[in-house]
C-alpha cells in the first residue's frame, strides 16, 4: 500500500492534503446523499407543490387554474371556519397535552413497582393504542349516548344530571379531548415505564439515606429529573399527536354540533375532497404545518435548556 | 460516632440462604473491612446495617439502641456506593448540601416554588453552604462545586461521594467497594486517603471490599465471610498469621497460599507425601489434613521439611519473583515460591524447603489445628523482631 501512495503523490499536481480533503469531502456527500435524496423525494418536493398550489386558484378536476398570489392567505384570515378550527384545535392540544402526559406518568409510576400485575396493567392500557380508532369510535358513540350511554348511566345513578357530551356544543371538545387521551396514555406509558427503568435503583437509595423518604421528596429529586429527556419526548410527540386530531372529528361529530368540533384537519379534508378546493386547501395545509413547526420548536429550545441528559 | 452491634442476622432470597446467624461487634471509630468472595453476601449485611434491606431474623443496633424498625435516615449513617450514587442533574455543592436540606427544611419549604416566600429558608441554606465548604476543603474539592457529576473524574466523584457521606457527622460511614470503579493507580492513592480520612475523623467505618490488599492495607479489623457466614473476625496480622480455616487461607495473602494432602503419620507427627515433618499433630480429629505454606515461606534449598518440585514457570514483579512449580509426586498440584530477583533461578527438579513454625494445618473439615506451642511461639518470636 505504501509504496503505492509513494508512487501517485509526486505524479499528482494537487498537494497531498489538499487532496485527501477534497476525497473525504466527496466522500461525505456521497455517504449523505440518499439520505438528502430520500428527504427531498418524500418531504420538500411535496412541500414545494403544496406551497406552489397555495398560489393557485387550482382545483381538482379542472383543466386550466392561474396564480392568484395571497388571496388563498387572506380568504383564510377572514373563513369563520377557519378561525373556529384554530380555536378548537388548540382548546384541543391544551387539554390533551398535559392531560396526556401526566396520567400517563402517574400511571407508569403506579404500575412499575407492581410485580406480578404489571405486565397486565401494561396490556390494559396499550390496548387503545392497539385498536383502531374507528372501531373504538363505535363504542364511545354507545358509551356517550345520552340516555342509553354507559356514561350517563353511571351519572344518572350517582345523581349526577345527564349530559349530551356529542351534542352539547360546549363539552363536545373536551369530550373529544378525553377520547385523546384515552387512546394517547398507554403509547406514553411504555416510554415513561422504559424512563422509569432506566433510572438507576441506588438514587434512591441514596436519597433515602439522605433522608428524602417522602414520596414527593423522592420524586422531585430523583424521579422526575431523571424523567427530563423521556417527558421532553412525550410532550413534543403528544403535542404533535393532538394537533393532527382528524379521525374522532369525522367519525362521531362530523364538526358539529353547529361547527362545535370543527378542527384544522377536518376542515383540510373537507375543503380538498369535498369541495375539491385544492389551492385552498394546500393553504390551510401550510398553515397548519407552520403552527406544528412553531410549536415544536419552541417547546424543544424551551425544555431543551432545562433538561438534564 | 458510635459502635455497631449486630445480633443474628438472617437473610434469605428466595429460597437462597444469603446470610446465616451473622454477630458482629463493632467498636466505635474503628474501620472494620468485610472481605470475601463476591456474592457471599457481603452487601446485604451493609444493606441491613444501612437499612436499605430488611433482615429476617435478627437486629441491628447502633449506639446501643436498636434501630430495626428505623428507615435508612433515621439511624444516621452515610453510605458511599459503588457507583457513587451521585445525583447527576445536580451541581457538586447540591450533592453535597442535599443531606442537611433534607433535614434542615420542612417538606414546604423544599418545594420548588415555595422556597422563595420563607425567610427562614435563607438564613439555614447559608449555614448549610459553610458546613458544605468545610467538608469540602477537607477534600480539596471546592474548586468544582458548581460542575455537575458528569464533568468530574472517577476520583473527584469518589471525594463527593465522600463529601455527601461526611456532611451530615454520621454515627458510622458504611462503603460498598468505593475504590472499584478507580483504576489501580487511583485506587492506592484514595485508599491512603480514606486511611488518613478515618484517622482525622475518628469514625465508625464499615468497608466492604472483595480486594484482599485493601483489606488488610486499611482496617483495624477485617471479616472474612463467605457462603453468608463470617469465617474469621480479627486484625489483619491475626488473619494472615493465623488464618481459622482454610477458605481463610486461600483468600487472603497473595499469591495465594500452598496447600498440600498429608496425613496423621505413625509416630503422630505429619506424613506429607511419604516423608516425615517434625510437627506433632496427635491432636488432629481425623487422620486426613491439609497442610498449607504462604509462598514468601518457601526457600529452595534443604532443611527438616521438604518437597520436591519441578518449575513450570517464573513470574518476574521486578523486585522479587514468582516461581511456579509443580510437586513431582503429583504434578496437579502447583507450588508456588517468592524469590528475590537476584537469586538464581534452578532448573529442573528443585528441593524447595519450610519451616515447621511456617506450616499452617487444618483439619479434614478444613479448620485450622493448633499444633503443639510452635506456631504460637514462633509469632511471639516474629513479633518480637518488628517491634526491633
Ligand atoms: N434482591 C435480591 N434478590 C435475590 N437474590 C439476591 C438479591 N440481592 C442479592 N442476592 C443474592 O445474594 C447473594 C449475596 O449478594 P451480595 O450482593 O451481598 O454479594 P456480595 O458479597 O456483595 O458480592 P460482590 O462482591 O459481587 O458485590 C448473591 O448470591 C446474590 O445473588
Ligand atoms: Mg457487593
Amino acid at each position: 500500500m505504501t509504496t503505492v501512495a509513494a508512487q501517485i503523490t509526486p505524479l499528482d499536481a494537487a498537494p497531498p492534503a489538499s487532496r485527501q480533503r477534497w476525497i473525504e469531502r466527496l466522500a461525505g456527500l456521497g455517504f449523505a446523499a440518499p439520505a438528502f435524496i430520500l428527504l427531498v423525494l418524500t418531504n420538500l418536493a411535496p412541500l414545494a407543490a403544496l406551497a406552489f398550489l397555495s398560489f393557485t386558484n387550482y382545483e381538482l378536476g379542472a383543466l386550466d387554474f392561474s396564480f392568484v398570489g395571497l388571496k388563498n392567505f387572506g380568504t383564510a384570515l377572514q373563513d369563520p371556519v377557519i378561525r373556529r378550527s384554530v380555536t378548537n384545535t388548540l382548546l384541543y392540544v391544551a387539554i390533551v397535552v398535559p392531560g396526556g402526559v401526566l396520567i400517563s406518568l402517574l400511571v407508569a409510576i403506579l404500575i412499575h413497582r407492581r410485580k406480578r400485575t404489571r405486565a397486565l396493567y401494561e396490556v390494559i392500557y396499550f390496548l387503545p393504542v392497539t385498536s383502531t380508532l374507528i372501531a373504538m369510535a363505535t363504542m364511545w358513540q354507545f358509551m356517550l349516548h345520552p340516555t342509553l350511554g354507559l356514561i350517563n348511566q353511571a351519572l344518572k345513578s350517582l345523581g349526577f344530571a345527564e349530559a349530551a357530551f356529542l351534542s352539547e356544543p360546549r363539552l363536545v371538545i373536551p369530550t373529544l379531548a378525553a377520547i385523546g387521551i384515552w387512546q394517547l396514555v398507554g403509547f406514553n406509558m411504555v416510554l415513561f415505564l422504559a424512563g422509569l427503568s432506566a433510572i438507576p435503583r441506588d438514587l434512591y437509595e441514596a436519597v433515602d439515606i439522605d433522608g428524602a423518604s417522602h414520596p414527593i421528596d423522592r420524586f422531585l429529586k430523583v424521579t422526575w429529573p431523571m424523567l427530563g429527556p423521556t417527558t421532553m419526548f412525550v410532550t413534543v410527540t403528544t403535542f404533535i399527536t393532538a394537533f393532527k386530531i382528524f379521525d374522532t372529528v369525522a367519525v362521531m361529530t362530523r364538526g358539529g354540533p353547529g361547527g362545535a368540533s370543527e378542527v384544522l384537519l377536518y376542515a383540510i379534508y373537507l375543503e380538498g375532497f369535498q369541495y375539491f378546493h385544492m389551492s385552498y386547501a394546500a393553504t390551510l395545509t401550510l398553515v397548519f404545518l407552520a403552527f406544528t413547526l412553531v410549536f415544536s420548536v419552541l417547546q424543544t429550545f424551551i425544555l431543551d435548556r432545562r433538561v438534564h441528559y | 460516632m458510635a459502635g455497631l452491634t449486630l445480633r443474628g442476622i438472617g437473610k434469605t432470597f428466595g429460597d437462597t440462604a444469603v446470610l446465616n446467624n451473622i454477630d458482629l461487634d463493632i467498636a466505635d471509630g474503628e474501620f472494620l473491612t468485610l472481605v470475601g468472595p463476591s456474592g457471599c453476601g457481603k452487601s446485604t449485611l451493609l444493606r441491613i446495617i444501612a437499612g436499605l434491606e430488611s433482615q429476617d431474623r435478627g437486629s441491628v443496633s447502633i449506639g446501643g439502641t436498636s434501630v430495626d424498625h428505623m428507615r435508612p435516615h433515621e439511624r444516621r449513617i452515610a453510605m458511599v456506593f459503588q457507583n457513587y450514587a451521585l445525583y447527576p442533574h445536580m451541581s457538586v455543592f447540591d450533592n453535597i448540601a442535599l443531606p442537611l436540606t433534607m433535614t434542615r427544611l420542612s417538606l414546604f419549604e423544599r418545594l420548588p416554588l415555595m422556597r422563595h416566600l420563607s425567610l427562614r429558608r435563607r438564613r439555614v441554606m447559608d449555614e448549610i453552604a459553610r458546613e458544605v465548604r468545610v467538608v469540602a476543603e477537607q477534600l480539596r474539592i471546592e474548586t468544582f462545586f458548581h460542575r455537575r457529576p458528569g464533568q468530574l473524574s472517577g476520583g473527584q466523584r469518589q471525594r463527593v461521594a465522600l463529601g455527601r457521606a461526611m456532611v451530615r457527622h454520621p454515627q458510622a460511614f458504611l462503603m460498598d467497594e468505593p475504590l472499584s470503579n478507580l483504576d489501580a493507580k487511583l485506587r492506592v492513592h484514595m485508599r491512603g486517603e480514606l486511611t488518613e480520612l478515618h484517622a482525622r475523623l475518628g469514625a465508625t467505618m464499615v468497608y466492604v471490599t472483595h480486594d484482599q490488599i485493601e483489606a488488610m492495607t486499611m482496617s483495624d479489623r477485617l471479616a472474612v465471610m463467605d457462603h453468608g457466614e463470617i469465617l474469621q473476625l480479627g486484625t489483619p496480622a491475626d488473619v494472615y498469621e493465623l488464618p481459622a480455616t482454610i477458605a481463610v487461607a486461600q483468600f487472603i495473602g497473595s499469591p495465594a497460599i500452598n496447600l498440600f494432602p498429608a496425613r496423621v503419620g505413625s509416630g503422630g507427627q505429619i506424613e506429607l507425601l511419604g516423608r516425615t515433618l517434625p510437627i506433632d499433630v496427635r491432636n488432629a480429629p481425623a487422620p486426613e489434613l491439609t497442610i498449607g505454606v504462604r509462598p514468601e515461606a518457601m526457600r529452595i534449598g534443604g532443611g527438616p521439611c521438604t518437597i520436591t518440585c519441578r518449575l513450570r514457570r517464573r513470574e518476574n514483579l521486578g523486585s522479587e519473583s514468582i516461581l511456579h512449580f509443580d510437586l513431582v509426586a503429583s504434578p496437579e498440584v502447583p507450588v508456588l515460591c517468592r524469590i528475590d530477583n537476584g537469586m538464581p533461578i534452578p532448573e529442573g527438579e528443585v528441593t524447595l524447603a519450610f519451616e515447621p513454625r511456617d506450616c499452617h494445618v487444618f483439619d479434614n473439615n478444613g479448620r485450622r489445628i493448633e499444633v503443639e506451642s510452635r506456631n504460637a511461639a514462633s509469632r511471639d518470636v516474629r513479633r518480637a523482631s518488628e517491634v526491633r
